[in-house]
């Protein structure tokens, strides 16, 4: 599904070099985690994926089901069926949340060569998908983000990408600012859309999360590498011991 | 010994000088005593101030001269064949082609709760409530700022609509404006007379001219409420000069929205009195532009009751060469305690060759009041728009959903959610035709 080779990512403003040679492969239908100290380059990762400026890839690459993602724009790799699941969702004023989702979703249908979505389908399919979150007719109502908590916020990510129905689902710190009970509704709505054909890669800081959307495979990442994979117990032992110990072990 | 005469004094000659000259071959329109003396007295107060020029402090950034020369420069007449603004509204029609009542395309002019009448009619006539209103607000709406144009549309105006609002009128009244010959110039001038309690709701389209310079006088006693939308014609070459003057009572409510799309110069002055307690008046605009386009919006508000509340929304688009100005004055008279005064002025510049000029002004001499202003000028939020792309919407496409959140705030101050409607499904038609070029 997604295949990153040899990765190196600077920022274009100030000549600092985050990526230093990512390696990594997900297969569809499982479920990455990366996990790694604070600047390691986790959320430069998902950025890069995503088609965010200010960042130059000076090697490697990146593709999705053997699509060079770099070379094209955000919106062509949203088309290509790439999400990401904000860490700061941002707030739109002024644009209504319905809107948007269903400008979203009939702009990718248009780019894959699909016929728009009728009204009357459209509220059908958010209705139910919203109601799973429990996310309320005023949270659809209100301009995007303006005036939601963190667990809206976050919610309203994973209500997007259940809209979308993304191949490759890129979740960038979601855990971050969740109460347990948010934590596990988001999780949920993840895991509700687990299937054979859609892969996730879970960046977080924490084991935590990871005890909800369980991985298949977790990878360790610092300074700009990953330094170590291994399956769910990998997760445990950052979780007993900290980065330390593994960030020894491998330099 | 003659002094010399000062710099200053010597431009207010000048300004005279061509007040005199504009009014020479003019033709005045003659009626009842009372409307030949209303303009007499407008002619005289435009001699008195002078004509425009750049060096008056209101016209600083707008350049007057197109709009005080005898003739018109023409202005090609846009053929869009599309249904115009409100068209599917129920509403009563009143046209004007090039300035001129046209009663073939108007409705017959009566409904319930109101009179109304053409400006022509009511100046024959020796005894009219218009005489209490015509030029009347014009001329104490020229201090302490002067408005020449408006004075010269006061003597000039042979048309227009006069309405007096009795009760809650049935239906809006539609003005609209068309435009068919190339070097028209039309001056109207419509009085709006709210009696206690009444309630109208006034729409306004078209090009109306080349040049249009019109006067709208609206007063409302207790209790009365007026709404007014507005779309200023599209014709690229168009000008305008456009007076508000309203003057409200105690709990009246003022409501204005105007939406401005192309048009080489737009001069909107709204100057609104607020001689009554716990009065209402909101001024809001939507002006977009592109290339050569200058939309000056020059407002004056007045607090001069306890309690009353204002508030300017006035929101710019602009790029490839578009200026945007906002001249807006809150004043609060001594004794004008607790007003809550509030102006916002902003500007999305698409590109770096676009200009927006604020000055927004601020009078106070009241203790006890609320009152602030905000004018920003900024470009397209990168962080919503790489947002919006993430999820597959395309550049284009993402800058006018951003670009329709930011004129929101203003478009939100219509009361009336049809005619809202109305006014988006005009601004996504404009922000569609710049993106298909």
């Amino acid at each position: 599904m997604l295949e990153i080779k040899n990765l190196h990512v600077k920022l274009e403003e100030e000549d600092k070099v985050i990526l230093k040679g990512v390696d990594l492969s997900v297969e569809a239908g499982s479920v990455h985690a990366i996990m790694g100290p604070n600047g390691s380059g986790k959320s430069t990762l998902s950025y890069v994926l995503s088609g965010r400026e200010g960042y130059e890839v000076t090697d490697g690459t990146a593709t999705l089901e053997g699509e060079d993602l770099l070379d094209l724009e955000p919106e062509e790799r949203a088309a290509l069926g790439l999400f990401l699941a904000f860490q700061y969702p941002v707030e739109i004023p002024g644009v209504g949340n319905m809107t948007f989702l269903r400008t979203a979703v009939n702009a990718q249908r248009k780019a894959r060569g699909q016929e728009e979505l009728s009204a009357t389908d459209f509220l059908k399919d958010i209705r139910a998908k919203a109601k799973d979150l429990k996310i309320d007719a005023d949270m659809l109502k209100r301009p995007v983000n303006v005036g939601f908590s963190g667990g809206e916020k976050k919610r309203n990510e994973i209500l997007q990408m259940a809209m979308l129905e993304p191949k490759m689902c890129i979740l960038d710190e979601t855990d971050s600012g969740l109460d347990v009970d948010a934590m596990k509704l988001v999780a949920d709505g993840v895991n509700a859309l687990r299937s054979e054909g859609r892969s996730f890669l879970v960046i977080t800081h924490y084991q935590r999360l990871l005890d909800h959307i369980k991985p298949d495979v977790v990878h360790i990442m610092a300074d700009g590498r990953i330094v170590k994979t291994g399956g769910p117990e990998l997760a445990l032992e950052v979780e007993n011991n900290g980065y330390a110990d593994i960030l020894a072990e491998v330099a | 010994m003659a002094q010399p005469m000062s710099k200053r004094a010597a431009l207010k000659a000048a300004k005279q000088e061509a007040a005199v000259e504009r009014l020479a071959d003019v033709h005045i329109p003659q009626g009842a005593a009372w409307a030949n003396a209303a303009r007499d007295a407008a002619k005289a107060r435009l001699v008195d101030m002078g004509m425009p020029a750049r060096r008056d402090e209101y016209w600083k950034y707008t350049r007057p001269e197109s709009l005080t020369t005898p003739e018109a420069e023409a202005a090609t007449v846009l053929a869009t064949g599309e249904a115009p603004i409100f068209d599917a509204l129920d509403r009563l029609k009143i046209v004007f082609v090039d300035g001129v009542f046209s009663q073939a395309e108007s409705d017959p002019l009566e409904m319930a709760g109101i009179e109304i009448e053409r400006l022509e009619s009511a100046a024959s006539k020796d005894i009219h409530w218009a005489k209490d209103l015509y030029g009347v607000l014009e001329a104490r709406g020229q201090s302490p700022v002067e408005r020449p144009l408006a004075a010269l549309n006061t003597a000039l105006a042979a048309d227009g609509i006069v309405i007096r609002v009795t009760g809650k009128a049935e239906k809006p009244v539609s003005l609209i404006y068309r435009h068919e010959s190339e070097g028209s110039d039309a001056y109207l001038h419509h009085c709006i007379k709210l009696e206690e309690g009444a309630d109208l709701t006034l729409l306004e389209n078209g090009p109306a001219a080349a040049r249009f310079n019109k006067v709208l006088e609206v007063d409302l006693a207790d209790r009365a409420a007026f709404h007014h939308v507005r779309a200023q014609g599209r014709d690229h070459e168009r000008r305008a000069a456009t007076h508000i003057f309203a003057r409200m009572g105690t709990e009246s409510v003022f409501k204005s929205f105007t939406l401005t799309v192309n048009g080489r110069l737009t001069r909107n002055e709204a100057v609104i009195e607020m001689l009554g307690d716990d009065a209402v008046a909101h001024i809001a605009g939507a002006a977009l532009g592109h290339g050569d386009f200058l939309h000056d919006d020059t407002v004056f508000i007045t607090h001069d009751a306890l309690n009353c509340e204002s508030r300017q929304v006035f929101k710019k688009v602009l790029r490839s060469g578009a200026v945007g100005v906002f001249q807006g004055k809150i004043l609060v008279k001594p004794g004008a305690q607790k007003t809550d005064g509030y102006q916002k002025s902003q500007s999305l510049l698409l590109d770096d060759d676009a200009q927006f000029l604020a000055k927004p002004e601020l009078e106070i001499y009241a203790d006890d009041v609320a009152c602030s202003h905000g004018s920003t000028s900024g470009a397209i939020d990168d962080e919503a728009l790489f947002y919006l792309r993430s999820r597959g919407v395309p550049t284009a496409e993402a800058t006018d959903l951003l670009t329709l959140a930011f004129v929101a705030e203003a478009v939100d101050e219509i009361e009336d959610p049809r005619l809202a409607e109305e006014i988006i499904g005009r601004l996504e038609g404009w922000l569609l035709r710049r993106r298909q070029g």
